[in-house]
């Protein structure tokens, strides 16, 4: 089957016309090593079906990176990636120089390749002739609107035919210096690599994390440096300018923009384009909290009433506790995220098709500077005080890996929804109600407390992990801000759908796995049925409860949560929190002997923490517990869902590993510091 | 002077690339060769980063990259 590779810089419809090939038959591609891996669709071409690659957008070969060594490397068929027969180049026509400079880099290479160019409508009056165009590109230049399919079917009748015919000449635009050639001839030598590929070394290899450079070809590459840096890009741009930009009426040109420079002029302004960001970043940020919410609930009573169900049918033996509390909870727990996942990524999707997000990452590009971070990184960890899962998952709009591992380390430190029933319970049972110099009410202080706890350690690890863990290599920021376009809603739609596919595919059979563990720890051993006759069912679910792993493990962790001021019945809810945060409420619930029904606003729950008592007639309940118990919910990697979106975006154990580990740890310490502090000052 | 030095609205021509090799080499094939004509657009409400007019696009870079940047008026 022919292998067709499209290529292109990033906002020229490429992915629209992507989608418009393959009619939206994508699956992604199995590219091992990197994080974000292309697409891959069918292609039905009159002489037979091909394989369409969509290759991430890009505006050069020249790779640092895994990431962005990709694109030269599907290209071009080096390492594992199989030769392709054609390259198809989509190309701005509003900015084709610039577009065009990474078709001289695939021609250098000496690939087949037809060039699509797109957005004709805006370019208007400035607008090459195709015909001109492809005198002096010496290859098929065909216009295509991916937006109304106008040209759609050209372009894949031409895709046909050049499919079929031999590969073309390497074609270089600029003369290489004698010292150029004798670095090429020596590259060639030590890599086996075709001219074209020694020349992509001779700029790309050095301070790189690029894999399949022989130590010979390396060894070139360190002698010459960047000597040849200048006379190649230049070389290229120059032959660009005087072939390619007489074609193109430049006075027509600035047209173009003057919309979007209409646009900006509001959206980029000091104070109203501020005014506007935060507008917008409430409304995706409530959208998150509160939109969500009715359909989450739909979910989980659906869920609730299906164990139910159950339950009612197989009355209380354990095939219906595992049918009802271990599956149908376990699948619950999964879907229980898509509204909020479907939700993010549909604003993403949107705010990234309009162009807005470049200029979110224009505008915060100054507040993520200090984690040497670009501006990129504010939407995901905004997200991350809504939940860690679709916020984690949002982080693929990044562009460098390093960067998003920094993000996706941090995120799980925000204040999620998840936490957020646990301090309602413990600052409403434990501390009263009443105000701050009169005004300000206690309990909503120690809310925003904690919020501004977590943003403050979240700072701090960011600002630790960035000069120690994740040091940042110097990344320039160089952001194109593309003009602002009306997205197809089908589009946005593909990509909300596909980003809840991955969530579900590859994340989703871990949490029900850990789900699945979770209620097993929760009901194993089984209890003598002998030992509770006559107690009621809370009475047999508690004792039920201290006899399983969980219990067993409550009451063994005993030596290692005294100092933190907690006792066995804390430790086994503290247990159950690691599956979900908010599972807390129902385990301590459970514990108490009330059920496993009650929530945060339960007042019978409040009023048992209250009564409570250790072995010395003291309150279990101190608030000096109480916030040790809210600084470990705050700071502990309490979420398995979390940890498993993290395995499925950095494809290894080794960070989900990581995090559990750093911020358990962290959190443990905190908690000691807080309540052995406490304790030492008087309180509790 | 460089492009940091360069006023709002106003307009020059790149007469020398600085800095690391990563960030030459971003700047260059961006488009933002010696000889290019650049306008200066407007900077980020919080001062950074810039907002360039370079051929036909937008690009936006940071006041430490636009240091880095030699222009001529």
């Amino acid at each position: 089957m022919s292998r067709i590779v499209l290529a292109g810089n990033p906002n020229t419809g490429k992915s629209t016309l992507f989608n418009r090939l393959t009619g939206g038959s994508a699956k992604v591609g199995n590219y091992p090593g990197i994080t974000v891996s292309p697409y891959e669709g069918k292609l039905a071409l009159a002489s037979g079906a091909a394989t369409l690659v969509d290759l991430p957008g890009t505006y050069s070969l020249t790779a640092r990176s895994l990431e962005e060594q990709l694109a030269g490397d599907v290209i071009d068929g080096r390492g594992d990636h199989p030769q392709p027969d054609l390259v198809v180049l989509c190309a701005d026509a509003t900015n084709l120089v610039r577009n065009l400079y990474l078709l001289l880099q695939v021609q250098e290479l000496g690939r087949n390749v037809i060039v699509a160019l797109t957005m004709l409508d805006e370019a208007g009056g400035s607008a090459p002739d195709a015909i001109a165009l492809r005198a002096a590109l010496g290859c098929r230049v065909l216009p295509v609107n991916p937006r109304t399919g106008a040209g759609v079917d050209a372009l894949k009748a031409a895709i046909d035919q050049a499919v079929n015919q031999s590969s073309s000449e390497p074609l270089w635009r600029f003369e290489p210096s004698a010292d150029l050639q004798t670095a090429l001839a020596d590259m060639q030598e030590a890599t086996r690599y075709s001219r074209g590929a020694a020349l992509w070394a001779l700029l790309s290899v050095g301070d790189d994390e690029l894999v399949g450079i022989s130590d010979e070809g390396r060894a070139v590459a360190a002698r010459v440096a960047d000597r040849f840096d200048d006379e190649v890009v230049e070389g290229r741009y120059r032959w660009l300018d005087d072939n390619i930009a007489p074609l193109i009426d430049q006075e027509n040109g600035e047209e173009i923009h003057a919309s979007t420079d209409r646009l900006d002029r509001v959206l980029l302004h000091p104070v109203l384009g501020f005014g506007v960001f935060l507008a917008l970043m409430t409304v995706l940020f409530q959208g998150l909290f509160t939109w969500s919410d009715p359909f989450i609930n739909i979910i989980e009573s659906g869920f609730g009433w299906l164990a139910g169900t159950i339950l009612s049918v197989t009355g209380p033996t354990l095939l219906g506790s595992f049918l009802a509390d271990g599956l149908i909870g376990g699948v619950g727990s999964v879907l229980v995220f898509l509204p909020q996942i479907m939700l993010l990524f549909l604003l993403l999707s949107l705010m990234e098709d309009t162009g807005y997000m470049a200029r979110v990452a224009y505008l915060m590009d100054r507040v993520m500077k200090p984690l040497g971070l670009h501006g990129r990184a504010f939407v995901p960890m905004l997200s991350g005080f809504a939940c860690a899962v679709p916020a984690i998952m949002a982080t693929r709009t990044m562009e460098r890996k390093r960067d998003r591992f920094l993000t996706m380390m941090i995120i799980p430190l925000m204040t999620c929804s998840a936490r957020l029933p646990v301090y309602t319970l413990i600052i409403a049972a434990l501390f009263p109600a009443g105000r701050v110099f009169g005004i300000f009410p206690t309990r909503g202080l120690m809310m925003t407390g904690m919020y501004l706890f977590s943003v403050v350690i979240a700072l701090i690890a960011g600002f630790v992990m960035s000069r120690t863990l994740l040091p940042a290599p110097p990344s320039p920021l160089v952001l194109e801000l593309p003009p602002y376009r009306l997205p197809r809603p089908v589009d946005v739609w593909r990509q909300t759908w596909r980003g809840t596919q991955h969530f579900l595919k590859d994340a989703g059979g871990i949490i029900l796995l850990a789900a699945i563990v979770m209620w097993g720890a929760l009901t194993f051993p089984r209890i003598d049925p002998g030992e509770v006759v006559g107690l009621g069912d809370e009475a047999v679910a508690a004792a039920q409860l201290e006899q399983s792993v969980a219990g067993r493990m409550g009451h063994a962790i005993e030596p290692i949560i005294r100092p933190v001021g907690w006792d066995w019945k804390i430790g086994v809810g503290m247990i159950g929190a690691f599956a979900a945060r908010e599972v807390f409420i129902s385990t301590l619930g459970e514990v108490y002997a009330l059920g496993s029904e009650v929530d945060e606003a339960d007042v019978t729950l409040r009023e048992h923490m209250k009564a409570e008592v250790k072995a010395d007639g003291k309150p279990v309940w101190s608030p000096l517990v109480g916030l040790s118990v809210m600084v470990f919910i705050a700071l502990g990697a309490q979420c398995t869902s979390t940890l498993a979106v993290l395995k499925r975006e950095t494809k290894t154990w080794r960070w989900p590993v990581f995090l559990f580990v750093w911020m358990t740890t962290l959190a443990y310490v905190a908690s000691l510091i807080v309540y052995q502090g406490g304790r030492a000052l008087g309180f509790g | 002077m460089t492009l940091d030095d360069l006023p709002v609205s106003e307009s020059a021509m790149v007469t020398a690339i600085g800095g690391s090799r990563a960030l030459r080499l971003r700047l260059m094939e961006m488009g933002l060769v010696r000889g290019t004509r650049i306008d200066k657009l407007r900077v980020a409400p919080l001062g950074d980063p810039v907002e360039l007019r370079v051929r036909s696009g937008r690009l936006s870079v940071r006041r430490h990259e636009a240091r880095a940047i030699e222009v001529a008026q």
